[in-house]
């Protein structure tokens, strides 16, 4: 028997925690090589000055972050950029996605009919949707602005002026993206009992008073993780922009992820774009442990 | 008025409202289909959701302005590829951090959910040149290792492991008393009764490397190689001006296969991404 013949350091106890190693082994031994590792390579590049004609490696220190941060104009008209677009993005993206979940949280007709519909861009591909908004939104003959003659309104070259793309862009990203945060809040709406509603309302409170004093309280841990989500993927966003405006006119919705591909593989600024990708990194940290701090304090 | 004429007008209301707001969900698909069928003049010409002609040559002319057959199919089997290896090893992974007790679980644990927190653009630039070194470029092997090892794969491990720790374990414990091994229990007892978790890591998976478009626009040069997000982005002159025609009709036949599983399988597939819950 198998049993018997094993060896007398294998206890059961190892043996189990061998097996388990080997069950992680492949997802571990992955997540060396294609992230950890890269993770560290990409800290010791951004201290780095590459010349990728001749492979040659310079250590220059802080270089490539004090270029960024006080030399190179592009980098916080940049982050102007990603600020704006994440403050335009968050809000209004989130107070859509609650109101979309309040209309549809409750079993009623149409229900289900809707909730398809308004998610229905977030399993489309972000190239197919930002494709077809460039098409809708040219300036001569986009079907937006042939729309908005009709009732009188002179559209704007929207891709083509820079707050009318970055607007363009943002609501567009909304319109993608605010599918899955209102599944997200219907799915907290749901897990509040009835009875909190019916007891409210018994003491005489009004659909708002119990909107304003009961639900939104109660949604508030929901709140915070899809603010966290959602301003995180706002700094992430990249195909959108790069198929809708290029990060054009005149840099106007170049944001930082848009900004790290084109001086890493466009103009092989690898150490500076390095740099770049650390700075993108502290960011969404900063974000995760703001997120995980409150957290904290709302369970406390 | 009766209450039944109120609750009549509020759900009139509520219909009504709710169609408004949906119209900039539902419109951009309508139109992509419509001006698929256009000719290049008729596109720019009087607004009109239903062509005057219906132009099926543009569906043709698709596959022979560049090897589109082969996107398809390039980007059809890197996703099942892709779906496949990540479904196999993230319950591997999730079940035992779940369910076995070894050294350093918690340290992996912390290791792995830091990885959440990092956006691939941040590794992007490394991992180009580890390809370059494997001597991988412009093949699909990035396509496949980089989602499968990356954050989104993690996201599924943790997603398995939250499942397997619901579970009931009499179950896990009986077999182990008729003598299933590890493995077997992994195989015969866990994976069967964490179908909804598997279908919800291969939904969000497939859709992941279907619509990915960075990596594949860093890593690959040939036509014959592109993925179908990059081959849309591709339809233009030789000026770089997009022919919207051949663009709108290849961006439908990419996109409307998807939406119609959707619609048979909407509510599934919207549990699934509730169920990961990080992405966005």
């Amino acid at each position: 028997m198998a049993r018997a013949s094993r060896a007398p350091w294998l206890t059961l106890k190892r043996r189990e925690a061998l097996e388990a190693w080997l069950f992680v082994s492949p997802t571990l031994a992955g997540f060396l090589v294609f992230f950890l590792g890269p993770l560290i390579a990409v800290v010791i590049y951004s201290m780095s000055e590459w010349n990728l004609l001749s492979g040659e490696q310079i250590f220059v220190g802080l270089a490539n972050f004090h270029d960024a941060l006080t030399v190179n104009p592009d980098f916080w008209h940049v982050i102007r950029n990603s600020v704006i677009f994440a403050i335009g993005l968050v809000p209004m993206n989130m107070a859509l996605a609650l109101t979309l979940a309040i209309a549809l949280s409750r079993p009623r007709k149409g229900v289900v009919f809707f909730r398809t519909v308004f998610f229905a861009p977030v399993i489309t591909s972000a190239v197919a949707w930002a494709i077809v908004w460039k098409f809708l939104l040219q300036g001569e003959g986009g079907t937006v602005n042939q729309l908005l003659s009709v009732v009188g309104i002179d559209g704007p070259n929207w891709l083509r002026e820079p707050d009318w793309a970055m607007a363009a862009v943002i609501v567009t990203r909304v319109i993608k993206m605010v599918g899955l945060n209102m599944i997200l809040y219907i799915a907290a709406l749901q897990s509040i009992p009835r009875d909190y509603e019916e007891a409210a309302r018994l003491e005489g409170a009004s659909g708002w008073q119990v909107f304003r004093m009961v639900t939104w309280p109660l949604l508030a841990p929901t709140t915070l993780i899809i603010m966290v989500i959602t301003s995180i993927g706002s700094f992430k966003v990249f195909d959108h922009i790069y198929l809708m405006t290029g990060g054009g006119p005149e840099n106007g919705t170049l944001v930082l992820a848009f900004y790290i591909y084109e001086q890493a593989f466009e103009f092989f600024n690898v150490g500076y774009a390095s740099a770049l990708a650390m700075i993108m990194f502290v960011i969404v940290l900063a974000l995760t442990i703001v997120q995980l701090i409150l957290r904290q304090k709302g369970a406390t | 008025m009766t209450q039944r004429q109120l609750d009549r007008i509020k759900q009139v209301m509520w219909v009504l409202s709710l169609a408004i707001l949906a119209v900039p969900f539902v419109f951009p698909f309508l139109w992509m289909v419509s001006s698929g069928f256009k000719s290049a003049a008729e596109i720019f010409g009087q607004p009109s959701l239903i062509p005057r002609a219906w132009r099926w040559s543009n569906f043709v002319e698709v596959f022979e302005y560049q090897p589109f057959a082969r996107q398809y199919f390039n980007s059809l089997y890197i996703a099942c590829l892709v779906t496949g290896l990540t479904l196999v090893l993230s319950s591997l992974a999730g079940y035992a951090l779940a369910r076995m007790r070894f050294a350093g679980a918690g340290l992996l644990m912390l290791f792995l959910v830091s990885a959440l927190m990092v956006p691939e653009e941040v590794t992007i630039i490394p991992n180009f040149f580890l390809m370059r070194w494997l001597g991988v470029m412009d093949t699909h092997v990035p396509l496949v290792l980089l989602p499968v090892f990356g954050p989104h794969g993690v996201m599924a491990t943790f997603l398995m492991r939250q499942y397997f720790v619901a579970l009931p374990r009499e179950l896990e414990e009986a077999g182990r008393m008729d003598g299933l091994s590890r493995v077997g229990i992994w195989w015969r007892i866990a994976l069967p009764m964490s179908r909804p978790a598997l279908a919800a890591v291969a939904i969000i998976t497939f859709l992941f490397s279907w619509n990915l478009f960075l990596e594949p626009l860093v890593f690959l040069s040939s036509l014959n190689n592109f993925t179908l997000p990059l081959a849309l982005s591709n339809f233009t002159d030789p000026y770089g001006a997009p022919l919207w025609h051949l663009q709108l009709a290849a961006t439908s036949l990419a996109v409307v296969p998807i939406l119609i599983v959707y619609l048979i399988a909407q509510r599934q597939i919207i549990e699934s991404f509730a169920m990961s819950g990080v992405k966005g």
